[in-house]
């Protein structure tokens, strides 16, 4: 993103360039960093910046994934493509092994979802791999506890984030200090919008798994969401089954992340949706399927 | 608008076009700092549907007659409510000019290291104040802390305007008031704009009820001001974050330019080892660069093997920051255990961490006055000029000069944390500049800059200048001590000069005798001459018996803190008498010599001299001895 002739930069080469600083300062303050990867498109930002980050040498630690088990086809064909094409280590931890080996229990019913078992299934790991720095793609702008969410983010033994006594981060010091045991978050798009993301996906050409674009597929309707209907879900008494044509803003454990209706093919489109959920006055949209699409953008899944 | 219009800067490739500006908030609780912000997302249209909604039906339940704004930043009021710790919090819209990011920090009394953590990265700051209340002492704390932090823009949003009927009287009654005030304070611009952020006046629109006011909205200022003020473009320095060697052939310095340009060919020294080399590449995330600029990151090759390693730091030839263990620094204390002095920290200084101390606490700045004051510690919140000693050489400038360089943080080593931040002032007490306050000057002193920095000269020489004066009796034995000195000193490679009483009573001073006025003015014309010889860089040794306290404090105040040193050379006046090398005494006991010091004129002897040598107890070797370990002890001559 650098010009080369002279010294003005835009927005995004700054953002690209504090995201790059970050991670190096990882590497350099750490022993054993990993980048949590989820298969989402922050995470998927996040491995092209560590590429740029440690250019002409590899990435110097490896892509987390913590696996639910109930993943989409298409996330683990891709996730198993980029680390191969970045020449990353791919470490995977399984929901599935914590489960067996009961240190997690199963939530039955027609909710259930394994989102809150991956905590405990990602702190194993991070204590097995002996991890003192996970990289996540955690934005400010997600919602508003986030705001304040530092960089460098502490946390205990036990893995806790205490938000009331978190550490002033000034400048572009950041302490990574910390005791046996102990462990760091760190969040190198932290001043990224939603829409900054996409717009660097777009400038940058980055590859996207084919779920973020339309396409058609076997949908039904449970609580207000849009679920995909794949092995581990299939619709109950009473849900109908239709083929819709769909996209996921998404891209997380199946059980719970909704489609939404969209003709969004290519990033150009899906950028207007997530132009249009911003900037529109409110009043006549409601029937705007776009907007609503963008919006759930901002729902995560609960990695951090 | 039609949506497709209002979208449109933001998906075409105009938004790849747009730069940035950091700013940050702050005003007192109930200024209307939420309420603004909110106003900010809210007409810039920055506000997800939901969110308005449910500020809507909120402001509806609470039977407002506004949409309460100040809902959309809501996290601050439940913190204030549960009274837990009020962060800095921060934001994000665009325009289609320009990206925002706003470091939104709490302006509550305590919260002095808010203020500070927020302003640390921000371009331009708004105060707020309420044009019903004018300027408190809380609009004031807030300006001098965004001069401390060097901030380039202030803008004084004198919010409420709708409450005080719009008066044009109010607000240029606040302006003057604020001006006053300002006027001590270290900020080029400032620009004052009448507000209410609850009905949208000049924030985006300009207001129809303020026809009276000329200057632009609010917005309007945010998205024209002048953006990268910060940004230093002129002086190369590049603290070296990590080593990449992915292959035997490629050894790459990665990091990001701090400040100045970089390109192949430029001549370069690797700091604090002071090794030379030339840049053979410069790498950018997407290869080979033909110049980097100041925030770029980039991986630096050179053209010889050189040792470089996390923490170094990479510099033109001609163009060095300085080196030295001792840096005098403005501190902002950020914890509740107080700062004390020789307590052990951990200072991070650009990519370099080492143990630390805060050898003196020079003195407390009151926020709210700007008076000093004596203090022994400093507590959470407050403000002070300290000198810290680091055990490692660090590499700096002046923070006013380059905040890249310029700034540090202070770790308790104990839990980690981090306790204090710190603007750097100079190597040591350049008593003539500062940021933040305009000092008063020494009255001592007239007042030129000198054309090259010593801090320059000095990183040449490979030490920091000092004087060296010795002050005693005639016969003493001052002389022999600081001629062995003198000696040693430039066997050691150190640039140096002796200035030696007898020999200026026959050139400089040959005009004045030894009643008090001229031994005042001799002593005044020698310290000035010594001042010229510091600044040049060197250890400039004097030997003069100065035998009163005023004319040496005098020579004292000429000099940066921490650079003069007073040696005693203390020696029984019997003694001496006996020594009498000159036949002087004899003399002067005769009475063929008038004002003698110690027979017909006083001696005051030192009682805060840096070192005290009795000759009677000591060769010259050893007192030569006791003072290079005393230079070296301080910092003042590499060991
Ligand atoms: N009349 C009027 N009231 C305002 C204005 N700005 C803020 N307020 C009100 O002042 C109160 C405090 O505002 P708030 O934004 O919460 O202040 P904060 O504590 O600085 O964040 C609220 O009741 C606001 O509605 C203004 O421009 N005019």
């Amino acid at each position: 993103m650098v010009n080369v002739t002279s010294p003005k930069r835009t927005h995004i080469q700054q953002l690209e360039s504090e995201a790059i600083y970050v991670m190096r300062e990882v590497a350099a303050q750490f022993e054993r960093p990993v980048i949590l990867f989820s298969g989402g498109k922050d995470s998927i930002v996040m491995v092209h910046l560590a590429k740029k980050a440690f250019a002409p040498g590899k990435i110097p630690f490896p892509l987390l994934h913590i696996d639910t088990g109930h993943n989409f086809e298409e996330t683990i064909t891709y996730r198993d493509w980029l680390a191969n094409e970045v020449g990353a280590k791919l470490e995977v931890r399984y929901v599935q092994d914590s489960i067996d080996k009961g240190r997690v229990k199963e939530e039955t019913g027609p909710n259930a979802s394994r989102n809150a078992l991956q905590t405990i299934t990602l702190l194993d790991a991070l204590k097995e791999l002996q991890i003192d720095c996970a990289m996540g793609g955690g934005r400010r702008d997600e919602e508003k506890a986030r705001a304040k969410e530092r960089f460098f983010s502490h946390r205990d033994m036990f893995g806790q984030w205490d938000p009331k006594n978190q550490r002033p981060e000034l400048w572009n010091i950041f302490n990574g200090r910390k005791n046996p045991g102990e462990h760091f978050r760190a969040f190198p798009i932290s001043n990224w919008t939603e829409m900054d993301v996409w717009q660097y996906i777009s400038a940058e050409n980055i590859p996207m798994p084919s779920l973020y674009f339309s396409h058609t597929r076997p949908v039904f309707r449970r609580n207000g969401m849009l679920l995909a209907a794949t092995d581990f879900l299939r619709p109950m008494e009473g849900e109908v089954l239709e083929e819709k044509i769909v996209r996921f803003r998404t891209v997380g454990d199946a059980t719970c992340t909704g489609a939404v209706d969209s003709f969004a093919s290519n990033l150009q489109e899906i950028i207007q949706e997530v132009a249009a959920a911003r900037i529109t006055e409110r009043g006549g949209r409601s029937d705007d399927k776009r907007s609503e699409a963008a919006m759930e953008d901002r729902k995560r899944e609960g990695y951090f | 608008m039609s949506t497709q219009d209002a979208i449109a800067p933001f998906v075409d490739a105009s938004y790849l076009n747009m730069d940035m500006l950091r700013f940050s908030t702050a005003g007192s609780v109930d200024d209307g700092k939420s309420t603004l912000i909110g106003r900010l997302l809210y007409d810039t249209k920055s506000i997800f549907e939901d969110q308005m909604e449910a500020i809507e039906t909120a402001s509806a339940r609470r039977g407002e007659e506004y949409v309460d704004l100040a809902l959309l930043t809501d996290g601050l009021r439940a913190e204030r409510e549960q009274r837990i710790t009020i962060d800095v919090a921060y934001r994000y819209f665009a325009t289609p000019r320009r990206k925002f990011i706003i470091a939104d920090t709490p302006g509550h009394v305590q919260y002095t290291r808010n203020m500070v953590t927020g302003a640390s990265t921000a371009e331009l700051a708004i105060i707020l104040v309420d044009a019903r209340n004018g300027v408190l002492t809380q609009s004031k704390r807030h300006a001098f802390i965004s001069s401390l932090l060097q901030i380039p823009h202030l803008v004084v949003a004198i919010n409420k305007m709708d409450l005080v009927d719009y008066s044009e009287e109010v607000y240029e009654q606040i302006v003057k008031d604020f001006e006053d005030f300002a006027a001590k304070l270290d900020v080029d611009d400032i620009i004052y704009i009448p507000i209410s952020a609850l009905l949208g006046d000049n924030i985006v629109n300009k207001s129809e009820k303020m026809a009276w006011y000329n200057g632009p909205t609010l917005l309007h200022h945010l998205e024209h001001v002048n953006v990268g003020a910060r940004r230093n473009l002129i002086d190369f320095r590049f603290p070296v974050q990590t080593v990449l060697r992915p292959n035997w052939e490629y050894r790459g310095f990665a990091g990001r330019v701090a400040s100045g340009s970089v390109k192949p060919g430029d001549e370069i020294v690797v700091l604090p080892s002071k090794q030379t080399s030339k840049v053979k590449g410069v790498d950018g995330p997407e290869g080979p660069l033909e110049e980097a600029y100041a925030g770029d990151p980039v991986v630096i090759t050179l053209e010889d093997e050189v040792d470089v390693s996390r923490g170094d730091m990479i510099a033109r030839r001609n163009n060095m920051p300085n080196i030295g263990n001792v840096v005098e620094a403005y501190l902002c204390w950020m914890h509740e255990t107080p700062m004390e002095p020789n307590k052990p920290y951990v200072i991070m200084h650009t990519t370099k961490s080492a143990m630390a101390h805060v050898s003196n606490l020079t003195y407390r700045i009151d926020v709210d006055t700007l008076h000093r004051e004596q203090a022994t510690q400093l507590n959470v919140n407050e403000i002070g000029l300290v000198e810290v000693v680091s055990a490692k050489p660090l590499t700096f400038d002046q923070y006013k000069n380059n905040s890249e360089t310029g700034s540090f943080v202070l770790i308790d080593p104990a839990t980690n944390v981090t306790v204090g931040a710190g603007m750097i002032r100079g190597a040591s007490s350049t008593v003539l500049d500062s940021p933040g306050e305009k000092e008063a000057i020494s009255r001592d002193v007239v007042w030129e800059p000198w054309n090259i920095p010593r801090e320059e000269r000095e990183a040449r020489n490979g030490h920091p200048g000092s004087v060296i004066w010795f002050t005693g009796l005639s016969g003493s034995g001052k002389s022999s001590i600081a001629r062995e000195l003198e000696k040693r000193l430039y066997a050691r490679g150190a640039q140096t000069m002796l200035l030696d009483g007898d020999q200026v009573r026959h050139g400089l001073c040959g005009d004045l005798g030894f009643d008090n006025d001229d031994r005042n003015e001799n002593i005044r014309r020698v310290a000035h001459v010594a001042r010229l010889f510091f600044e040049q860089g060197n250890i400039a040794v004097c030997t003069f018996i100065s035998p009163f306290k005023k004319e040496r404090e005098m020579a004292r105040n000429l000099i940066a803190n921490g650079r003069f040193v007073e040696v005693f050379v203390d020696c029984d006046i019997e003694e001496c008498k006996r020594r009498d090398p000159k036949g002087l005494y004899k003399k002067a006991m005769e009475g063929k010599i008038q004002n003698f010091t110690g027979i017909s004129s006083p001696y005051e002897a030192p009682t805060n001299a840096e070192l005290v040598i009795d000759t009677a107890a000591m060769s010259v070797e050893e007192a030569v001895e006791r003072v290079i370990k005393h230079l070296e002890a301080g910092g003042l001559l590499p060991s």
